[in-house]
């Protein structure tokens, strides 16, 4: 048999499927229809730190509201948001403030994005209980997540490296250490960025010199392992120890709000679901799994 | 007698497809990357590639220079090949030569064994075990360092290495033994001067893959080497590969943002490297089977 004929087959499904491949690009459907869905079916996509808090929010409310179904999935707050603009989730949670792209990206689109306060994180500084320094202010942190102390000698310790343990940059803590810690200014490139809050905790409390930060519930449940360092506002200030207390009245100066983001003002079972989260069971809730009430 | 030759056709046609799958798809992989990658040519330009930090989501100047993490995919895996090496080849020949059928019963099952750990429970191996290890035995303040992903990764190459370094061993003709023995030889002198030299082609094609398994590895190396993009070639430095910045940033980056773009070059380049690597130890093998 010819060869070329016996490899024609190949070349057409090859060219077929490059065709296919390069064609314009598949948009997603249109915001989820909730009013037609009888079964109401809610999704929430977004920030990793709230995983755990939205789970256990998710399953008060299928407990409460029978026949109901809320399915969380985590992957990021950008990524919660970029899903609530095509319509594949009804709900984000997001541990940052919507920025100013996305927005525009919102009204590109129609929509409004609407978010909503309902709990409190505080981001702790954790370093090894062998290390003799006890508190560190705003200003000394940036200058060790940028570099510019790079020895505990520094800070009033002994004359050993800092190791700087940071989230990866895809964390929404990262970006918000980066912004209201770092003023915007680049984390050095040293920091030692891990894929997780527990890899973080292990580090610190295998490393003498080591310094990380981590959200105030991990923090509490690795208290024997780790250190949890008081946070000075500013050279004068006080050193505030991250509590529920100092994060509620604002004096603890590291501390961000979590989110509920939805695509216009909530409505119907959306809107059932983020009361039932602001309610005072919910705070509950939000207080069991380490981060700060809202109400 | 024309069913019978469309029939054969049809087994011939659907056999020529089923094997040039993997072409197809090597194909069509690399035509998505480049589809992906594209509009980064424009703005901001190639040139974008070079600068020598990778910054993606710095609030002052972003910068998607590949240097670092390109050294520190380059340096992980240099080290990885080797600690492997005389780990798999010196393996691969005791199992071959050496060993009686019970020992190589019992070893053989635990090598294989190795290769079918998970890489995330390897990974979290050496967070926990291995990281301490490195910090005390070098007395670093850290033990997320580049030598602690290689260690890892020389174990998940090391089965690679022996399983086919092994074979390319038992396959030297034994006329080959019996001569070097006649002639004098020991068994030390036969197994080094004569029977690895023939098998030499079957080793360096283990190594070889051993190393493209060991570039393309991500999830032990993003939970040990600290992840630093910085431009270091000292093993004890934390460094950050091209595997692992895919892989933690790819998740959140913005849809075809610049950094996205930036990004897929990371996986064109990765994938250039593992098709450099296949291509030289092609040759390699044409060589030493032709000498």
């Amino acid at each position: 048999m010819n060869r070329s004929l016996t490899l024609f087959p190949l070349y057409a499904l090859i060219s077929a499927l490059t065709v296919l491949g390069c064609g314009p690009k598949q948009q997603s459907a249109a915001p989820t229809p909730s009013s037609e869905d009888r079964s109401s079916a809610i999704t929430i996509k977004g920030s990793d730190t709230m995983l755990h808090l939205v789970t256990a929010w998710a399953d008060a409310y299928m407990k409460s509201h029978a026949g109901a179904t809320v399915s969380v999935t985590g992957g990021g707050s950008g990524t919660g948001i970029a899903s609530l603009l095509n319509g594949t989730t009804s709900i984000c949670a997001s541990s940052r403030d919507v920025n100013e792209e996305e927005q525009k990206l919102a009204a590109q689109k129609g929509l409004t994005l609407h978010p909503i306060v309902v709990a409190r994180d505080a981001i702790t500084i954790v370093v090894n209980p062998a290390n003799p320094v006890s508190e560190l202010s705003v200003e000394q942190l940036k200058k060790i997540y940028t570099g510019a102390y790079t020895t505990w000698d520094q800070l009033g310790g002994p004359a050993e490296p800092i190791v700087v343990l940071s989230r990866e940059s895809s964390s929404g803590t990262y970006m918000f250490f980066l912004e209201h810690v770092l003023n915007k200014e680049d984390y050095s490139s040293s920091a030692m960025l891990l894929p997780a809050t527990s890899a973080i905790i292990q580090s610190v409390s295998d490393s003498p010199w080591a310094i990380g930060y981590v959200g105030l519930g991990y923090a509490e449940e690795a208290a024997q392992k780790v250190k949890i360092l008081p946070v000075k506002k500013d050279a004068q200030s006080p050193a505030v120890m991250p509590t529920e207390a100092t994060v509620a009245s604002g004096e603890y100066s590291i501390a961000r709000p979590l989110l509920l983001v939805t695509a216009g003002e909530p409505a119907g079972d959306i809107k059932a679901f983020i009361d039932s989260c602001l309610s005072p069971e919910g705070q509950k809730l939000v207080a069991a799994t380490g981060y700060v009430t809202v109400k | 007698m024309f069913v019978r030759e469309v029939r054969e056709r049809l087994v011939r046609y659907t056999l020529v497809v089923c094997a040039s799958t993997s072409i197809l798809i090597v194909l069509l992989i690399f035509l998505f990357l480049l589809r992906e990658a594209q509009p980064f040519l424009r703005s901001p330009g190639l040139g974008a590639l070079l600068a020598a930090e990778w910054k993606p989501k710095s609030m002052q100047q972003v910068s998607f220079g590949l240097l670092p993490l390109i050294t520190g995919s380059l340096l992980v895996t240099a080290l990885a090949t080797a600690i492997a090496i005389p780990f798999g080849v010196c393996g691969a020949v005791y199992i071959a030569e050496i060993a009686g059928p019970r020992e190589r019963e019992i070893l053989k099952p635990f090598i294989e064994l190795v290769a079918a750990i998970p890489s995330v429970v390897l990974g979290f191996f050496g967070l926990v075990v291995v990281a301490p290890l490195v910090k005390g035995t070098f007395a670093l303040p850290s033990g997320l360092t580049a030598i602690t992903g290689a260690i890892l990764l020389a174990l998940m190459a090391v089965p690679t290495i022996i399983t086919i370094s092994e074979d390319a061993i038992r396959s030297v003709p034994k006329a080959y033994k019996d001569a070097s023995l006649a002639l004098g030889a020991n068994r030390v002198q036969t197994i080094w001067k004569v029977i690895v030299p023939a098998a030499l082609s079957g080793i360096i094609a283990s190594i070889m893959l051993g190393m493209g398994r060991v570039i393309g590895e991500t999830m032990a190396v993003i939970m040990v080497t600290g992840n630093a993009p910085k431009t270091t070639l000292s093993p004890i430095s934390s460094v950050r590969t091209m595997t692992a910045t895919i892989a933690a940033e790819l998740g959140e980056v913005p849809f075809g943002s610049e950094h996205y773009q930036a990004l897929f070059w990371v996986g064109i380049v990765l994938l250039l490297a593992t098709f450099l690597l296949n291509l030289v130890a092609m040759r390699v093998l044409k060589a030493y089977r032709r000498a």
